[in-house]
């Protein structure tokens, strides 16, 4: 097939899926947090903050604004049929970053190590970041997802087994990691988080695969069904840590824990845990060819 | 039920004196107005390494806030667009240092912080303040206007030191000048609260 991008129009919609990313909380995120702050006492602090952050939410939608100031290392997972320039879209999609941080809904975030020079525009090396998937659909589509540093400095991975931890190779082992992740964190990650779980792999596509579950709606139910199991239980034991919103004591220090696998190989069983914020900003556009 | 949450909330103006700064206690609801500066990893580091005293006098009895901001420009003003607490402990190893070096009484941030600071808060007089962390707007809403910003150039928007007139921001006290720690006390649970369910 030729397909012709209209790379203006393109360009301009990705923009919008970006301004609509840092603005506006997914639902299925902003009802778990009303359902959070339900279980709690109006005079306690974690109503507290579980209501400045409703609050928040609310207005930042509705001023238009970016609901966090740290939209992290945008990252664009796009899939396109064949016949379409992977570097044309990634040149669309820079120009869409470079737009939307000068309308300020994207912080300039890209700071180069040596220099410690901002570059001002969120153009770096591997900034914006992007994965590519061709399938059979005669469209584009684009998810963008911003993950504060917050959180993302959370994100840690194991090599099992971990004597420390007693952490065999096994779904308990896994479920021992995840504890001891959200544990660490305490409320730096931004809690109440959700928790994106890889088993297997190598210390990047584990990680990858981590990171791809938060892709999923907290309502949803695992294709595994020993993994489904173990993701409601660690929920529920999660949330008997009582670290609670930003770490100040509660009820709910995790609105959601999604696990995904990849092969692995004999020697490495690895757990890669990607803690998410609440501000769980993800959004998803099709573009038709 | 608002009115009792209205009855434990207390103004904070600043700058503050020690006396006032010593009677807030953990869990204190405050909203705070007066001249706050954000200040992050290369401020922390810059503000020890030169001693500036062009920052000075709104440090002073003042409040510093871990936070990098969304700033735009609007002609020759600044416009805040988003301005929530960045994590805190990424500044341990300065922050004592700087509460002396400066006379701070507030820190303002996310997660809080170690031991030295918790002992400098108490040495010298001065509160950790929680912020929620991704409440963005809330907390842009709240600053009236841009003072002035130090750095820009050189550590860029995020890094820069903006010195932000707020009204009312909200925020919540969770080390005091006692010694006393919300979040040591948390952690120490959750520790507890995991092995039992083993």
């Amino acid at each position: 097939m030729n397909y012709t991008l209209h790379e203006q129009e393109f360009t301009q919609q990705v923009a919008d899926l970006i301004q609509q990313t840092a603005c506006i909380l997914p639902e299925d995120i902003e009802r778990a947090l009303v359902s959070a702050r339900a279980l709690e006492a109006s005079d306690n602090v974690a109503y507290s903050v579980l209501d400045t952050i409703l609050k928040n939410v609310d207005v930042a939608r509705k001023q238009q604004q970016p609901l966090c100031q740290d939209t992290g290392l945008p990252v664009f997972y796009v899939h396109y049929p064949c016949g379409i320039s992977t570097r044309i879209i990634t040149r669309c999609i820079q120009d869409a970053v470079v737009q939307a941080t000068a309308d300020g809904f994207l912080r300039p975030n890209a700071v180069n190590p040596l220099t410690n020079k901002n570059s001002g525009n969120n153009l770096g090396i591997m900034i914006p970041c992007f994965h590519f998937m061709e399938w059979d659909k005669p469209e584009i589509q684009v998810a963008c997802m911003l993950k504060g540093g917050g959180s993302e400095n959370m994100s840690i991975q194991y090599s099992l087994p971990d004597a420390k931890l007693s952490a065999g190779r096994d779904l308990n082992g896994v479920a021992v990691c995840v504890i001891d992740a959200v544990i660490k964190a305490q409320g730096n990650g931004c809690a109440p988080g959700i928790i994106g779980v890889g088993i297997g792999g190598d210390r990047v596509t584990g990680m990858q695969s981590a990171k791809k579950q938060l892709f999923r709606l907290l309502e949803d139910e695992n294709e595994y069904p020993e993994l489904d199991k173990l993701e409601k239980s660690l929920l529920a034991q999660l949330n008997k840590l009582e670290i609670g919103p930003m770490g100040l004591g509660g009820k709910t220090t995790v609105l959601g824990v999604k696990i995904g696998m990849v092969h692995r190989i004999p020697a490495s069983y690895f757990v890669s845990v990607a803690y998410m914020c609440w501000a769980c900003r993800r959004e998803v556009m099709s573009y038709k060819l | 039920m608002n009115k009792k949450i209205e009855m434990k909330t207390k103004h904070i103006q600043l700058p503050m004196n020690k006396i006032n700064t010593r009677k807030l206690k953990l869990g204190d609801k405050v909203l705070i107005s007066g001249i706050i500066v954000t200040s992050r990893d290369m401020a922390h580091r810059w503000m020890m390494e030169e001693k500036s005293d062009i920052i000075r006098p709104y440090l002073k009895d003042g409040a510093i806030y871990h936070c990098g901001p969304i700033m735009v420009r609007d002609g020759e003003k600044w416009i805040c667009r988003a301005a929530g607490p960045t994590t805190s402990i990424r500044e341990e190893r300065y922050q004592s240092n700087i509460i002396q070096e400066y006379g701070i009484r507030c820190v303002i941030g996310k997660g809080g912080m170690g031991k030295r600071t918790a002992q400098a808060l108490r040495t010298f007089s001065a509160v950790y303040l929680s912020a929620v962390g991704g409440a963005a707007v809330i907390y842009a809403n709240s600053v009236q206007s841009v003072k002035a910003v130090y750095q820009l150039d050189a550590f860029g928007v995020p890094e820069a030191m903006w010195v932000l007139q707020v009204k009312d921001f909200p925020a919540i006290v969770t080390m005091d000048a006692n010694g006393n720690s919300l979040h040591e006390d948390i952690e120490k649970k959750s520790i507890q609260n995991a092995n039992q369910n083993q």
